[in-house]
This record gives structure tokens, C-alpha cells and sequence, in this order.
């Protein structure tokens, strides 16, 4: 294959991509056509489901199993993508073509080293010689922003953070230098100051001439980096054009929907909150959950211990959402487990309603618990498989004997509140799509009647106009009932939105606490500081933006 | 259920009838012996042919349904069962519970299992029962630590941690999410075991430790049928038929049953 200089690096014209299924043909891709040209980053939008992956994959023929692609012209460097088959692909991937999944865990071989790994691509095509491998390498590593790359190809996928694991797999989609680089939600997984480093990462081989095509859910991220943007739905571009000027002046309905999602967050808006009578305004909310000098730790295997919460103290009070931010690993996710009662902290206590966890015990803890309930990241996990919509509502009322018409009633109720049709009832949860089980599980939280829930990354898993969505009833809901929030989440954004008063919390520890638009507008804290730094710049333009939507 | 399992099916029900009421298959005694008739070939009068003993080999095989299939079948029940009690009790309570019981099973899996079996026969001396007991001693650790093993993982799912937030009780707990999701892969294996169970017993009766003569059973039948294999092959091949029909059978449609528990979870 020699470079074929002018024309585009990929031009695609009418894509169609089919799947046959036992019931029938379904459209993954109806006629879209694209290009990318040498040094650009082209980026799909969309929603899940809306065809984008499938869209990315047809370039290196693996649409899926069983699927029929079809197009007028599907072109890489000049190449007829459309006669090629078996073998020639696999000149195509890894050596022209690299790709990058969201799930760097589980696209890196558990049992193999990263090096291993890396090395792959490098001993696949022969790009260079042999004996030359390792210290290629450790120079991809080094490059792609891992740091002591001699010591970080030895170890094993597990034992590098999601940021290094999705570094070293750029690394090794990169190895063999190729044209394009396909790159599938590569941030969707990380933080935000590590996905700040991997947007830097990318943008550093565009200027190398490698194209990109970038797919994504997440417009901060498109704006990011991206020069040209499609954005998708139901298997269609409805829209295309320069970065800019798609998402600061959007013309089709559904991009509006995309944009107006995210910069809700941006903005902070809390429409319905700003009133004097908000708790945090009136101060003189009653206090309904304490955390006092809580401390948790491990001992890990052969190598002593590990802090995963030193010394937090929070409270919350009554309707009032407590917002709690982290990168993974800080400690987020045990102090949510703390404070409902089922993890016995080492030292320090929790007091529900002024009454201590460590207090209780038998049945007056179990009782105790109704009080404080969980939203989990994953709704389908903290569901029985087993169970219907109706009798994941109906546990909890069963826990404390609710006759049954007063159930009927009771469920009626709570899929009203969080705006879903009695239809649902007599469905599995994994018969619901994400946004309908995140509502399913906030209806269940809300069952035994709790004052406080938990919301571990409730809305981190999906798409950016379901997660708007979700926010909505989580506010509707406080307002209604006046519940108290305590909402984890690595979302600056998410948090921003929702929040009265933010701790920040790094290593285990409470860095920054106080009110939300002080620790936002004035954090004091540099680790604060950087965090909200690292949020892509996409946000700070879309501050500026008047109205949005309406 | 595809349409290649039917004829498996319609033999389990067929087995299944046989061994609840023989009577309804033939009218022919299966322990008369006709002493003028010994190791007759297949005919209109003897469909089978007979034995040594002049005894008719098909009512003989209808009749050994019974023995053949129950020892097996309660084999499996028993090991289920205890299996379930001791792997649900290793993982619900506490450590030393669990250290006590799970290496008293590494010591009964460490035995071989041929040698347990006649242990537990010597014992209690031969028998339907004791064959039953003696195969359950064997196959329950495996039932347990598949119950222990599951009852972990499903211990920390979030959809238990949600469960105790509700308020239940442990026991509430287990009864209500961990045993009915356990369920799948123990009932599972005890399918998969039940095939490898009915041609134990068999061999078990074949040496002798099953059900006392005259008794009919398949595997004690194709022991007698030993002796006289230079001058009669039906003696043989029937039961051993019989045998290789009912597992194949309890086979296909116990791992069709454990796909469609697989599909239901995943």
C-alpha cells in the first residue's frame, strides 16, 4: 500500500449497515457519508444506540456478526474498503487503522503484560526489528504520558488506574503509527483530570498528521478536540459541520437536545432553588444525618494497609443534597457505605436523625435503615434479575408488612413521582432502558420512606439528555417530598447542578467543604482548583451562552 | 423447546411412567422363570428373549426401571440437599464455620470416591438405600461448594446490599434473593450429575452392592448376562440399551433445561 497523497484518508458515501435478527432486519446504519482528511479529528455524536460505533467499525470490518454493509463508496487512502476480505484486513488494522474502546480493562489480556501488549502490534507487522521491541516500547509508553515506562510494562492490567490502563491502550493502538486512529469513547470511563490528559495525548498525534474519528456521547469532550462533528440518530447524520459552529449554534432539534443537556449542567442552574427558602438559605435546616471523624481501612494482602476514608465529618441536613466529589479511589463510594449503616467504620460514628449506627442493633437497626437508601451507578445490578418493575416496588413495602391495597397505592404513587407509566410494571428491569431504570431506582429508594438517599454516580452511565432527565426527577422529587441527597459523583458538572453544599475529598480525605457556588467560583484548595480546570473547555464557552433551553 | 428434544422428552416420561407402574408395560411376572425356556432369542412370545433362568428380558427391563432410575435419582437428591445446607452454612456463618466445614469437605473429595462408596456399603450392607447413600456421600461436596461459592458472590450484589437497606432480616435476605438466584448453577449441576448417578448405580448393582436378587436391575442384569455372552448377545445388549437411552435422555434435556436457567439470567 503506498500513500495516495491527495484525496481524503476515508470517504464514505450511503453507509448501510443491517443486522438480521429472528425478528426481522434492523437498520444500524441508514445511508450515512462522511469524510476524514489527513491530520483531522472528526467526531460522531449521539446517543446510544444511535448507530455511531457501528458507523466507526464498518471502516475495519468488524461491524459486528452477521452484518450486512452496504455503501456506494466506503474508501480508506484510495483503497475500495468494499472488496476487501479475510486476510487483507488485517493489513488495514493495527497498521493503518488503530482503535481505541472505552473499556481499556476489557480490551487489555488480563494475563499479559502491558508491554506484551504494546509490543503486539510492533511483532504483528514487523515495524521494527526484533531485537529493538522492548525499548519501542517503553518509548510508546513514555509517550503517551505513562510515567517509569521500563517498570509499568511489566505489571498487569489490574494493576495500572483506568487513566494509565487507557494510556497504554492509545499506546498500543499507536504502536504501529498509523494513518487513522479510531477512537471509541476513550474518556468516557475517566476522570475529569485524567481525561483532560488523554484529550492532550490525542491532540498531540493529530499535530503528528494522524486523523482521528472520535466517537463520543460527550460533547465536552468533541469540543474539545474535535474539527469537524456528524451528529447521529437512529442510524442518520441530522446534522454536520465545523465544531463550532454544530455546537454553539446547533440547528437541528436533537442536537439542541444534546447541547442544551450539557450546558444545563454548565450553567448550574437550579431552577426552582434559587428561593430564599431553600435550606441552605434559611440555615436553619434540621440536621438529619452526622458524620463525626469517620475512618475506614483495609489491610491488603502482604502489604499492610490502606486509608480509604481518615477522618470525614459531613452533615446533612433535612432536604438538603450534600454533594460529594472525587476522582475514583478517593473515597467516595465507602463513605456513602458508612453513612447507611453497612460498613462499621474504625473509628468515629454516623448518627441518623441523632440517633448512632453503632447504637442499634437487631431489629431496631434493620428499621433504622429504611431511613437512609441507595441509588446505585448500575440500576440493573441492585435489581434481582428475577424480579418485575412491581415487585421491585413492592419489597420494600413488603419489608414492613404494608397491607396490600395500601401497596397498590403506594407503587401507583411512587411511578408517578418519578414520571414513569404503569406499563413498566409488569417488566424486567433489563427489559427497561437506562434512563427507566435509573427512575425505577429512585422510586424503590423512595419507598420505605427514607430521609436521606445515597446516590452513588447515579447519572455516570448515561447518555447526556437522559442524564438531564434523571437530574429532573431527582429535584422534582426534593422538592416533593423533601428528602435529603447525599450525591457522589466525579461529574463537576452533575454536582454543580444539584448540589447545596460540595466536600471534595482526595485520598480519603475532606480537602474542600462549604457552599456550592463558594467552593465552585472560589475554591481554595489547589487540588479543587484543578479539578475544576480540568473540566473540558467546552463548559466554560457554553457559560457564557444566554437562555439555552427553555 | 426445539423440536430435536421431543423424542428424549417423550422418553423421560415414557421412563417415568415404567418406573411408577410397570404393570401398565407388561403382564408377564418378571421373576417367573420357565426353566424350559433358558437364553430363548427374541420372539413373538418373549419380545427380548429371556435370560438364563428362562425370565422374560422385557419384563424384566420394565420392571428394573424402578431400581435403575430411584437409586440415581435419590443419589442426587440427597447430595443436593445436604450439599445446599452445608455450603449455605460455610458461607453465611463466619469464618471458623466456613475454615471447619469447607476443609471437611476437602477431606471427603480427597477419599476416592470408589472406595467411599463401598465404605459406606460395608457398612451399612447392601442395598437400594445404601447404594443411594453411599453415591450421595461421594457427589455432595461438589453440590456444596457450588451453593458456598454462589452464596458469596450473590452475598455482596448490590441487589442484596439493597435488600437489607429495606430492612429485612439475614434470613429474610437469603430466602428471598440469595438461595432463589443461587438456584440456577446448583440445579444445574444436579441435572448434569444425574446421568453420571444412573450409570453408577448401575455399576454399583453390576458388582453386586446394589439391590438384592432376584430383584430386577439393569446393571445387576448385565452382570448376570456375563457368563453366557458366547451363546447369547440379548441378555447384554437390552439392558445395557436401557441404560445408555435413560442417561442420554436425562442428558439433552437436563443441559436444555440448563440453557434456558442460563438465557433467564444473563
Amino acid at each position: 500500500m503506498t500513500p495516495a497523497g491527495g484525496g481524503p484518508l476515508v470517504a464514505v458515501r450511503d453507509l448501510t449497515v443491517r443486522f438480521p435478527t429472528r425478528h426481522g432486519v434492523v437498520e444500524a446504519v441508514r445511508g450515512v457519508s462522511f469524510r476524514v482528511d489527513r491530520g483531522q479529528v472528526v467526531a460522531i455524536v449521539g446517543e446510544s444506540g444511535s448507530g455511531k460505533s457501528v458507523t466507526a467499525r464498518s471502516l475495519v470490518g468488524l461491524a459486528g456478526e452477521g452484518a450486512r454493509v452496504g455503501a456506494a463508496e466506503l474508501a480508506f487512502d484510495g483503497a475500495d474498503l468494499r472488496q476487501v476480505r479475510g486476510r487483507a484486513w488485517r493489513a488495514l488494522r493495527g497498521r493503518r487503522v488503530g482503535f481505541v474502546l472505552q473499556d481499556a480493562l476489557g480490551s487489555l489480556d488480563p494475563l499479559r503484560r502491558v508491554g506484551a501488549e504494546v509490543a503486539e502490534p510492533l511483532r504483528a507487522h514487523r515495524i521494527v526489528p526484533g531485537r529493538q521491541v522492548d525499548a519501542e516500547v517503553v518509548r510508546l509508553l513514555g509517550e503517551a504520558g505513562i510515567p517509569a515506562p521500563e517498570s509499568r510494562a511489566r505489571q498487569y492490567p489490574h494493576q495500572l488506574s483506568g487513566g494509565l490502563r487507557q494510556r497504554a491502550l492509545i499506546a498500543s493502538a499507536l504502536a504501529a503509527r498509523p494513518d487513522l486512529l479510531i477512537a471509541d469513547e476513550p474518556t468516557t470511563a475517566l476522570d475529569a483530570t485524567v481525561q483532560r490528559q488523554v484529550l492532550a495525548l490525542l491532540r498531540e498525534r493529530v499535530g503528528d498528521g494522524t486523523a482521528v474519528l472520535l466517537i463520543s456521547h460527550d460533547l465536552g469532550v468533541v469540543a474539545e478536540i474535535a474539527d469537524h462533528v456528524y451528529v447521529m440518530k437512529d442510524g442518520r447524520f441530522v446534522e454536520d459541520g465545523p465544531a463550532a459552529a454544530v455546537l454553539e449554534s446547533p440547528s437541528h432539534p436533537h442536537t439542541k437536545t444534546l447541547v442544551g443537556a450539557v450546558a444545563g449542567h454548565a450553567r448550574g442552574a437550579r431552577p426552582g432553588r434559587v428561593s430564599p427558602s431553600a435550606p441552605e438559605a434559611a440555615g436553619t435546616a434540621r440536621e438529619v444525618l452526622r458524620a463525626e471523624g469517620l475512618v475506614k481501612r483495609y489491610t491488603l494482602p502482604g502489604r499492610g494497609e490502606f486509608t480509604a476514608v481518615e477522618d470525614v465529618s459531613v452533615t446533612v441536613g433535612a432536604g438538603e443534597t450534600l454533594g460529594v466529589v472525587g476522582e475514583s479511589g478517593s473515597g467516595k463510594t465507602t463513605l456513602g457505605r458508612l453513612l447507611m449503616g453497612l460498613l462499621e467504620p474504625d473509628a468515629g460514628r454516623v448518627l441518623l436523625d441523632g440517633r448512632p449506627w453503632d447504637g442499634l442493633r437487631g431489629p431496631e437497626r434493620r428499621a433504622a435503615r429504611r431511613g437512609v437508601q441507595m441509588i446505585y451507578q448500575h440500576p440493573l445490578s441492585s435489581f434481582d434479575p428475577r424480579y418485575t418493575a412491581r415487585q421491585i416496588l413492592e419489597e420494600p413495602l413488603r419489608a414492613d408488612r404494608t397491607p396490600r391495597e395500601e401497596r397498590d397505592r403506594r407503587v401507583a404513587l411512587l411511578l408517578e413521582h418519578v414520571g414513569l407509566a404503569p406499563d413498566v410494571l409488569g417488566r424486567r428491569a433489563r427489559e427497561l432502558s437506562g434512563g427507566q431504570r435509573q427512575r425505577l431506582a429512585i422510586a424503590r429508594a423512595l419507598a420505605p420512606g427514607p430521609q436521606v438517599i445515597v446516590c452513588d454516580e447515579p447519572v455516570s452511565a448515561l447518555d447526556a439528555s437522559i442524564q438531564a432527565q434523571v437530574l429532573d426527577v431527582l429535584e422534582d422529587v426534593q422538592e416533593r417530598l423533601g428528602v435529603a441527597y447525599v450525591f457522589v459523583s466525579h461529574d463537576l458538572g452533575v454536582i454543580r447542578r444539584l448540589s447545596h453544599r460540595v466536600v471534595v475529598m482526595k485520598d480519603g480525605r475532606v480537602v474542600e467543604s462549604g457552599e456550592m457556588e463558594k467552593v465552585f467560583d472560589h475554591p481554595e484548595h489547589p487540588y479543587t482548583k484543578a479539578l475544576i480546570d480540568a473540566v473540558p473547555r467546552f463548559s466554560s464557552r457554553f457559560r457564557r451562552v444566554p437562555g439555552g433551553r427553555a | 423447546m426445539p423440536r430435536s428434544l421431543w423424542p428424549w422428552t417423550a422418553v423421560l416420561v415414557v421412563l417415568a411412567v415404567m418406573a411408577a407402574v410397570p404393570s401398565l408395560f407388561t403382564g408377564i411376572d418378571p421373576d417367573a422363570a420357565d426353566l424350559n425356556a433358558p437364553l430363548h432369542p427374541p420372539s413373538a412370545e418373549h419380545w427380548l428373549g429371556t435370560d438364563q433362568n428362562g425370565r422374560d428380558l422385557y419384563a424384566r427391563i420394565v420392571y428394573g426401571a424402578r431400581p435403575s432410575l430411584l437409586i440415581g435419582t435419590g443419589a442426587v437428591l440427597l447430595a443436593l440437599a445436604a450439599g445446599v445446607v452445608i455450603g449455605v452454612a460455610a458461607a453465611q456463618l463466619g469464618r471458623v464455620a466456613d475454615q471447619v466445614l469447607s476443609r471437611s469437605l476437602d477431606v471427603v473429595l480427597s477419599v476416592p470416591g470408589l472406595l467411599l462408596v463401598f465404605l459406606v456399603v460395608a457398612v451399612l450392607g447392601p442395598g437400594s438405600g445404601t447404594a443411594a447413600v453411599g453415591l450421595a456421600v461421594v457427589s455432595m461436596p461438589g453440590f456444596a461448594r457450588v451453593a458456598r461459592s454462589e452464596v458469596i458472590r450473590l452475598r455482596s450484589a448490590q441487589y442484596v446490599e439493597a435488600a437489607h437497606g429495606f430492612g429485612w432480616s439475614r434470613a429474610q435476605v437469603v430466602a428471598r434473593h440469595v438461595l432463589p438466584n443461587a438456584a440456577g448453577p446448583v440445579l444445574a449441576l444436579a441435572t448434569v450429575s444425574l446421568g453420571a448417578m444412573i450409570v453408577a448405580s448401575s455399576s454399583l448393582s453390576f458388582v453386586g452392592l446394589g439391590p438384592r436378587p432376584p430383584t430386577a436391575e439393569w446393571g445387576a442384569m448385565l452382570s448376570d448376562s456375563r457368563e453366557f455372552l458366547a451363546l447369547a448377545w440379548w441378555p447384554a445388549v437390552f439392558p445395557g440399551v436401557a441404560i445408555t437411552v435413560a442417561v442420554l435422555a436425562v442428558t439433552f434435556v437436563g443441559q436444555h433445561l440448563n440453557r434456558r436457567v442460563e438465557g433467564r439470567l444473563s
